[in-house]
């Protein structure tokens, strides 16, 4: 009966799931502990967890989206081109700073719902789709500012990003009730299974009565608002909009969502995954700043970690299956 | 046939971490011979079969090749003893040629360097020809059928100089004609002195093509019979263990209450014409060849393809079924053909895959109620005896027996009133289909009406109260239950069959 109960207990099953992981993410704070005095204050710990945040909106859907069996690629260009929108539509045509949020927010909604829409109601690959939207996005930031940043100097628009709640940065506040929606979302309801399903066999889900199009069309949606999200707190925190912001952010969560044990295939994976994988990029970069290494050398350390985690993941997995 | 001994397998032995899989299993396969390998899902013929390809190592036993003792370590050595496995799923490369899929690997080289087609074009077709096979070494294999297909992994696995031959239920996807073709075949090896062994649950086919069969069960060598010395009756008892009195369990009522009718049906070429009703409290047999036609029409009843004219009637009410999750609401539930392919999650647990259909229970927004999750769970897996050490296993791990089980406690799970069953012991062993039919006849005793497709005419005889038989997309027959015979079907089904 004990173990029975320990089997319901999530953090329990959080744990052994992400074990791998979460002993590397421990064993990186151990060691950062002992070679930098600074990592474990609260300032950092903070500053870390509010680099990670952005990546971890984007990371959220990007987990969906990938147990779907796809992939969004054009998330990056999204976080450029609400961010100058959002930035524009106060700086150019004077508009109120909640209207121009709406408006940035819409604009991922816009990029994500027509991703969603081609994906679902056509057989044009994903990878393809968001390719396409990718470049689009992003010369459509271009073009929207003619290539300059679009300087906003406002107090209440810097404190989106940049503001406090007591010591809790807003970034990490946003990211909390992301994480928390994302974990409801694929744990509690019923859309959650169902990414699961459409996912793990198609036509199986089909024939289940699911509509698949539908789960399709939500997570490219909840994508592109989450890349929204992440353009209009960056574009805060940098006091611009500015069109080549977000580049290589999907790779970025891709990065995480992989570490994270998410399938590429489809099917398996979980958001708690993800956030660690995020953690662990996050805490990388940190502790590779505070030993002073310079960032040509992060780009080859990131590469080689994740590498390495997926290897462990694949070594762990044949083990299984044989 | 020939005397000699080709293949002797003794007293193997193996064990997996907690699981004994193979107790002590012997088998002797002399050349010119289909040898038969017989037992329920898990009675371990895969894992004897992995251990002759090279795949598992033998705790314990020895293998006797031509007289001398031989180790296997590796699926090379294995060929190199002239050993072949045929797996169930085949292994051959889509876009490429018969050729090239072939010699994949081992591609005649030109000047040491370049791959020699004209070679192995050449080689290709003389192997084709000497089993008179109407195939082009240069044809894509995409474009075969999944019978030619076939022969062309026969012929690879001959391409290695290979004695003996396992086939590993090689017609579980064929149709009639194609199991005609692939057995015609398989004389031929006999013919060439290959020795097969021939793993299949089809017992009709046994007696068409094998001349020994050896029953293994759970890890354990039963016995070894000639095939025109034993019966079906011997044979079930040697695999379950106990004699299946009533094998088939059915108890006819009187049905008369019309709960679902098809009129006039039409969808492109494939359906023409297609009117029938169902009562409930009946099963209702659709027999007839593969790709006649059987499962279109559930697909439209069910919502999940469109069709063009004709008109389904639900308790007398004219219905349009939109989709599938729409059939659901209206009573009505689809157990598909292909398992794996159309209906399970095979990385979910047990429990998901039972209660992906009825969500609505148990969860209310994000509230899941976990108790009364598991209470479904409980009921089906109990109701369906499915056999699984907990409810958190991932479907993939369990038998056939016991996913089609899981498949068909899904759909129970929204308490039909018309129950659709495509093919529902299709590679399934004996013990558990004699459970299915156990289930499907307590359903129609409470009502329930099953429309079962089935292959299998022993199955479609006694387990229907009535029959429809199907050709080239047209209904040619609704038979009653008296007086039906095998031959009686295949009469009707093979009307309008031009090919």
């Amino acid at each position: 009966m004990k173990k029975l109960q320990a089997k319901n207990n999530p953090l329990y099953n959080f744990g052994r799931e992400n074990l791998g992981i979460l002993i590397g993410l421990l064993l990186l704070c151990v060691i950062l502990t002992i070679f930098s005095p600074v990592f474990l204050s609260k300032n950092n710990i903070l500053n870390v967890l509010r680099q990670v945040a952005t990546n971890l909106y984007i990371a959220c859907a990007m987990t969906m989206v990938i147990i779907l069996g796809g992939i969004d690629l054009s998330v990056g260009s999204t976080i450029a081109l609400s961010g100058v929108v959002t930035g524009g539509m106060i700086a150019f045509d004077g508009h109120s700073l909640v209207v121009a949020v709406i408006a940035g927010l819409l604009v991922g909604v816009a990029v994500g719902a027509f991703n969603g829409f081609l994906i679902s109601k056509t057989t044009i690959p994903p990878f393809i789709v968001t390719l396409s939207t990718m470049n689009i996005a992003r010369g459509a930031s271009y073009v929207y500012t003619g290539g300059q940043p679009i300087r906003v100097m406002s107090d209440s628009f810097n404190f989106i990003g940049s503001g406090y709640v007591g010591e809790i940065p807003m970034p990490i506040i946003y990211l909390v009730i992301i994480v928390i929606i994302s974990v409801l979302i694929m744990s509690k309801s019923r859309l959650g299974r169902h990414i699961y399903a459409v996912g793990g066999n198609p036509t199986a889900a089909r024939f289940s009565g699911i509509n698949n199009s539908r789960v399709l069309f939500f997570a490219y949606l909840f994508s592109g608002l989450m890349a929204a999200i992440a353009g209009v707190v960056l574009a805060s925190r940098m006091f611009s909009g500015q069109p080549t912001a977000g580049q290589g952010a999907e790779m970025d969560a891709i990065a995480a969502v992989v570490l994270g044990g998410t399938s590429m295939s489809g099917g398996v994976g979980k958001i708690g995954g993800t956030v660690i994988g995020a953690l662990i990029i996050g805490v990388l970069s940190n502790g590779l700043n505070l030993l002073g290494i310079n960032s040509f050398w992060q780009y080859i350390v990131k590469g080689v970690v994740i590498l390495i985690a997926v290897y462990v993941d694949f070594l762990k997995k044949g083990k299984k299956s044989n | 046939m020939s005397e000699k001994i080709l293949l002797e397998m003794n007293h193997i032995r193996k064990e997996f971490p907690g699981v004994l899989a193979l107790k002590d299993v012997s088998l002797q396969v002399q050349a010119g011979e289909v040898h038969a390998l017989l037992g329920e899902n898990g009675a371990g013929k895969s894992t004897l079969i992995k251990i002759l390809g090279g795949i598992y190592s033998s705790d314990a036993g020895e293998i006797v090749i031509d007289g001398s003792v031989v180790t296997i370590n590796s699926v090379q050595d294995a060929q190199k003893f002239g050993i072949s496995v045929i797996h169930q799923e085949l292994v051959l490369v889509p876009h490429m040629t018969v050729a090239e899929n072939i010699y994949l690997g081992r591609e005649p080289l030109k000047a040491g360097r370049f791959v020699d087609f004209k070679k192995m074009n050449d080689d290709a077709k003389q192997l084709l020809d000497s089993f008179e096979l109407d195939i082009r070494p240069d044809e894509e294999i995409s474009e075969l059928t999944i019978a030619q297909q076939q022969m062309v992994e026969i012929i690879k696995a001959l391409s290695f100089h290979a004695k003996i031959l396992v086939m590993d239920e090689p017609t579980s996807s064929l149709s009639e004609k194609d199991v005609d073709f692939l057995f015609e075949n398989i004389r031929k090896l006999k013919k060439a002195q290959v020795g097969i062994i021939y793993i299949s649950h089809r017992m009709s086919e046994l007696k068409q093509i094998a001349d020994k069969i050896t029953v293994i069960r759970d890890g354990e060598y039963i016995g070894t019979r000639q095939t025109h010395a034993t019966t079906n009756d011997e044979l079930i008892t040697m695999m379950v263990g106990r004699q299946l009195t009533n094998y088939y369990t059915r108890t006819f009522g009187n049905p008369t209450t019309k709960v679902l009718e098809v009129k006039h049906l039409n969808a492109g070429k494939l359906l023409k014409d297609i009117s029938f009703h169902l009562f409930s409290g009946e099963i209702l047999g659709f027999a007839g060849l593969v790709g006649a036609g059987r499962s279109e029409v559930m697909k439209c009843i069910f919502g999940i393809d469109a069709f063009e004219s004709g008109e389904i009637l639900i308790n007398g009410e004219p219905v349009v079924v939109k989709n599938p999750d729409d059939a659901m609401k209206r009573g009505i539930a689809l157990v598909p053909e292909s398992r794996k392919r159309e209906a399970l999650f095979m990385d979910q647990s047990v429990t998901y895959n039972i209660t992906i259909k009825a969500l609505g229970e148990f969860i209310h927004g994000i509230h899941v109620d976990n108790a009364r999750e598991t209470e479904i769970t409980k009921e089906y897996v109990d109701m369906m005896e499915i056999k699984t050490p907990t409810y958190k296993q991932v479907v993939g791990n369990l038998s056939g027996g016991n996913q089609q089980k899981v498949v068909i406690g899904r759909w129970l799970a929204t308490k039909p009133k018309i129950l659709i069953l495509d093919e529902p012991t299709r590679g399934v062993d004996v013990g558990a289909k004699a459970e299915i039919y156990s289930i499907m006849n307590e359903l129609v005793k409470n009502g329930v009406a099953i429309i079962m497709i089935s292959s299998e005419l022993p199955e479609v005889i006694n387990m229907s109260d009535r029959v429809v038989v199907m050709s080239n997309g047209k209904i040619t027959g609704c038979l009653s239950r008296e007086g039906l015979t095998q031959e009686k079907i295949m009469h009707h089904a093979t009307q309008f069959v031009t090919t």
